[in-house]
């Protein structure tokens, strides 16, 4: 690994004077865990209130008098009808519905969107949205910001009491920008309620100062984070979506309207189509490991009736809330039904895994 | 007599009358993190050194415990069973890993002092 060639947080500094571990991932060095560990970090935010520097994701800000348009032709998004500040998951897909990116669009104004998209997928989703804004002339920015999740049933009261009342005018998937240059939304991906603050780098430390100050907020690392959206069933591109995968097949088409699917204006909507007229072939399922020793990525599925390999693991690991290994991964349909019994074999010793529905962990999202 | 050494893949021995108790140090436990499953061998089993005995199973991934020397294994730590974390917490003394009968006390020579175990980390 080629340390000198990974990109830096702004806030590096912070979380080495906090003790963090640091890791490699999608080209960042990013803190994998501070001195509480991954366990007491992962149940901290499922109890109380966790601080996750997410500067390594990105802003794509859109702004144009065809925006609307644009983003309902390159994404299978419904612009038209989102209202200003709010959210939706969505995704960026290629010609044959291939998911390049998974992201959220928040609308922010008559003309004007944001999305926030992954870190190692950044640069070619906007590099793609160019070439898609051709005939719609939109601005297209990537911004820099500080990006920090407050995660956890207490985030709304720590965000209270250190003076950020705004929290209280969003539901989970809105948002707004209470302040110049800062864009929050209530959103995350742990499965808890909790607030998404992208703010100017000269506005961060005094947030994050403020924010830690607070005995139930603690800083949390990658490793939990991965924990956290693995226990709520929630995919991480690189692993559970790829460009070979579709919304159909991972089982996220309550994402795409029907009308949308229907009047097939986005790219890959044909693809899209078809794939759902000719029935499943796989699905994305949870996957509960009997025992207590976790099944990790790419381990193989076997049915345990006729011993032939029916699909694979994406996202394995453990699960501190639910106290048990926690696994997703892509079935046969014939074998994605609920309680479909499944074998694997690793190094040797037979595992017993069983077909269960996410999430693991319940989520415990703020509607109002 | 009792004697400690330790390995450049971060275990210690301890070896009492031919009996090596062999664990991961503090230093290792530290660097895996939080384990939540602990693989021990099979009582009996006859293993090389360089093989691999123990896998230990953190929130992410999972790693192997190489034996330093050769032997029969004769007893685990069944308390590893119930709770891992005692490997975190304890892993030069109640996070013990295995026991072993050693089959070649030769290959004691190759393993570290404290000192040269210190100097690697």
């Amino acid at each position: 690994m080629a340390d000198e060639n990974l990109k830096r947080l702004p806030l590096e500094s912070f979380h080495r004077e906090s003790g963090a571990k640091f890791c490699s991932f999608a080209g960042w060095s990013m803190p994998i865990s501070y001195p509480l560990g991954v366990l007491k970090e992962h149940l901290h935010v499922r109890e109380h209130a966790g601080l996750f520097d997410i500067s390594h994701m990105r802003l794509i800000e859109v702004k144009g008098e065809k925006a609307t348009d644009f983003l309902n032709y390159a994404l299978p998004l419904d612009a038209t009808n989102l209202k200003n500040g709010n959210s939706q998951y969505n995704f960026l897909l290629n010609e044959n519905a291939g998911i390049i990116d998974d992201l959220i669009a928040t609308r922010l104004g008559e003309d004007r969107y944001m999305l926030a998209v992954n870190a190692g997928n950044a640069e070619k989703d906007y590099e793609i949205l160019v070439q898609r804004n051709k005939d719609y002339n939109c601005q297209l920015t990537m911004l820099d910001a500080v990006f920090i999740a407050l995660q956890g049933p207490e985030s709304a009261a720590v965000c209270r009491d250190a003076g950020l009342d705004f929290v209280d005018n969003l539901l989970f998937m809105q948002g707004c920008e209470p302040k110049d240059n800062w864009f929050v939304t209530r959103s995350g991906y742990t499965g808890e309620d909790g607030f998404e603050f992208a703010v100017p780098a000269s506005d961060a430390p005094a947030l994050i100062e403020k924010l830690l100050s607070d005995s139930r907020v603690e800083w949390i690392g990658l490793g939990a984070r991965d924990s956290l959206r693995l226990e709520a069933g929630l995919c991480l591109h690189g692993n559970d979506l790829n460009e070979t995968i579709s919304p159909f097949q991972a089982g996220l088409m309550w994402a795409i309207p029907k009308t949308i699917r229907e009047s097939a204006l986005f790219v890959g909507a044909k693809a899209l189509n078809e794939q759902i007229a000719a029935g499943p072939t796989y699905k994305r399922v949870g996957l509960q490991v009997l025992g207590r020793q976790p099944l990790r990525a790419d381990t193989k599925l076997y049915s345990k009736t006729t011993g032939e390999e029916v699909g694979y693991i994406s996202s394995g690991g453990f699960g501190p809330f639910v106290n048990a290994p926690v696994a997703m991964g892509y079935v046969k349909a014939e074998y994605s039904a609920l309680d479909t019994e499944l074998v694997s074999s690793v190094r040797g010793k037979q595992f017993e895994i069983v077909v269960k529905r996410l999430p693991f962990a319940p989520q415990r999202y703020y509607k109002g | 007599m009792t004697k400690t050494y330790y390995t450049a893949d971060h275990e210690w021995v301890t070896i009492t009358n031919n009996v090596a108790t062999v664990g991961i140090t503090d230093y290792a436990q530290n660097q895996l993190g939080d384990l939540v499953f602990v693989e021990l061998p099979e009582i009996g089993r006859k293993v090389e050194k360089g093989e691999t005995v123990v896998v230990v199973e953190s929130v992410k991934a999972a790693s192997d415990v190489y034996t330093p020397l050769s032997g029969e294994i004769i007893e685990v730590n069944n308390h590893l069973e119930s709770d891992s974390s005692l490997v975190n917490q304890s892993a030069e003394s109640d996070g013990w890993l295995w026991k072993m009968r050693l089959s070649d006390a030769n290959e004691c020579s190759e393993l570290l002092s404290l000192a040269s175990y210190k100097e690697l980390i």
